[in-house]
């Protein structure tokens, strides 16, 4: 391995790194111990959405939203993208306000929404159970299936020259890897995006896992047509502990609806668990009455790598020479992995970043 | 003597057949093959004839995605197959 950059894991933000640092000129290496795309990255939901509990969230997830749009371009069908938006749903009053606040929020980034009175709601979703308070949709929003998408980044940065290898790296050291069959492999730069297993390598990273469960169902065409979430989500979504379930549906582009949301701390065990689907499923369908008349046919879990503040870690990190860190992406990691690439490649090379890069800096963890 | 008791719908056909004749069986007597459609739109027929398969889904009164390879003909029964566009 001849490389200025070994980037650990190909997930879909290591993909996106690979990508971004090939794109300059780099020659990057990517160790990856499964199959690319195969980690939380094939877990997860796919959701492209704009996410505005605090600025810098905002600005990291509407940035990689138009980096989205350029790559996504004029040939959607390769990383099943659909343009679907999301409405977030507004059960009363209160969550109304705040949807009405999120709007202002999302407008302040010219980023296009409108307000939903329950006429309007119910007009685009019928499935809705009656009396909820109305909603907001947000037009941009949209979704991929990230395992292709990982593909296509990984093979453009192959294209440039970049390598793949499959070892699992064991340890990290001063600009070196070891690798599981005892090789060092020296580079300038080490890039770590080992997604929740990154703690593994870095003990002291503050990074923990947070489980989720999901399901699909068969195919209903037109069942929902957006990507429904509950503004209720937010509060149960960032307890800092705490099970919680959050209603979360999705019109997959092959007809299926795809049906999350949990949030587990404390276990990495990956089995699904029944309890937690039940109460899933029945929070849902709270939601979506009729969903208890489909057919799922297929439940898994994944881990989101959680930090302490929500936000991801990108940037270097002085526990070992030449290493930078593009991982702590929890439920996010889809949407934001592309801005993440851009964000670390410009650090890594002193160029000027479209957005200040500060937030996501991994020191700020350190005093 | 056969006991053709049962009449069901099956896309624009009626037919009658004895009970404890199942949805799949009764597709084929009618003369149809096609189940379903996969996701590209290719046509899937009955393969395993025992639930494993999934491949005889119909659409049994309304309700999408049922086996009709374990499904019984009932009296008056609407069977959608993909040749109506079911999925
Ligand atoms: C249930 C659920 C729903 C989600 N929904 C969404 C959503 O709708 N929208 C969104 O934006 N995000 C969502 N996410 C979050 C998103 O999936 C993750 O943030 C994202 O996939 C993280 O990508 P990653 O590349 O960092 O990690 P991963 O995809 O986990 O990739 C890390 C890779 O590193 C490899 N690796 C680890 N350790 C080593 C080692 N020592 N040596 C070699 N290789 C190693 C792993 O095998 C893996 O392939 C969801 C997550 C979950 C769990
Ligand atoms: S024919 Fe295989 S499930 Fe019915």
């Amino acid at each position: 391995m001849n490389a200025d950059v070994i980037v650990i894991g190909a997930g879909i933000v290591g993909a996106a790194c690979a990508d971004a640092l090939s794109e300059r000129g780099l020659r990057v290496a990517v160790i990856e111990q499964d199959i690319p795309g195969g980690g939380a990255t094939a877990a997860g939901m796919g959701h492209l959405v704009v996410m505005d509990d605090n600025a810098a969230e905002l600005a990291l997830s509407a940035y990689s939203l138009s980096l989205w749009k350029d790559l996504v371009g004029d040939r959607p069908q390769r990383h099943e993208y659909s343009g679907c938006g999301t409405i977030w749903i507004a059960a009363d009053e209160e969550e109304m306000q705040a949807a009405m606040e999120k709007a202002q929020n999302l407008a302040g980034h010219g980023l296009l929404c409108e307000m939903l009175t329950p006429a309007a709601l119910y007009a685009r979703e019928p499935q809705l159970r009656a009396g909820l308070a109305g909603g907001l949709l947000v037009r941009g929003d949209g979704l991929v299936y990230p395992p292709k998408t990982t593909r296509i980044l990984l093979d453009r940065a192959m294209r440039r020259g970049a390598v793949t290898r499959r070892a699992t790296v064991t340890a990290i050291e001063d600009n070196c890897v070891m690798l599981n069959d005892g090789s060092r492999h020296l580079a300038q730069h080490i890039v770590l995006a080992a997604g929740a297993r990154s703690s593994a390598l870095l003990p002291a990273l503050p990074i923990e896992p947070k489980k989720g469960h999901l399901a699909i169902t068969d195919r209903y065409p037109g069942f929902v047509k957006h990507q429904l979430v509950e503004l209720g989500y937010i509060k149960s979504a960032h307890a800092p502990s705490g099970d919680s379930v959050a209603f979360n549906l999705q019109p997959r582009p092959t007809g299926q609806i795809l049906i999350g949301s949990s949030r587990q701390f404390d276990t990495i065990d990956p089995a699904v668990e029944p309890a937690m689907l039940q109460r899933m499923l029945r929070h849902a369908a709270r939601f979506t009455p009729r969903l208890t008349e489909l057919n799922i046919v297929r439940t898994w879990t994944g881990f989101r790598a959680a930090t302490p503040d929500g936000l991801p870690l990108i940037g270097p990190c002085d526990a070992r020479r030449g290493l930078w860190l593009a991982t702590g992406h929890e439920g996010l990691g889809i949407t934001t992995s592309l801005a993440t690439a851009q964000l670390l490649a410009a650090q890594i090379q002193n160029e000027t970043t479209r957005i200040p890069f500060a937030p996501y800096l991994p020191g700020r963890f350190h005093d | 003597m056969t006991d053709l008791s049962i009449t069901l719908h099956i896309d624009a056909r009626s037919i009658s057949v004895e009970p404890g004749v199942t949805v799949a069986a009764a597709i084929a007597l009618a003369g149809g093959g096609v189940t379903r459609l996969s996701v590209h739109g290719h046509p899937r027929a009955p393969l395993c004839g025992m639930g494993v398969c999934q491949e005889c889904r119909v659409t049994i009164d309304g309700r999408a995605h049922q086996l009709s390879c374990q499904t019984l003909c009932a009296n008056g029964m609407h069977v959608l197959t993909a040749s109506e566009g079911a999925a």
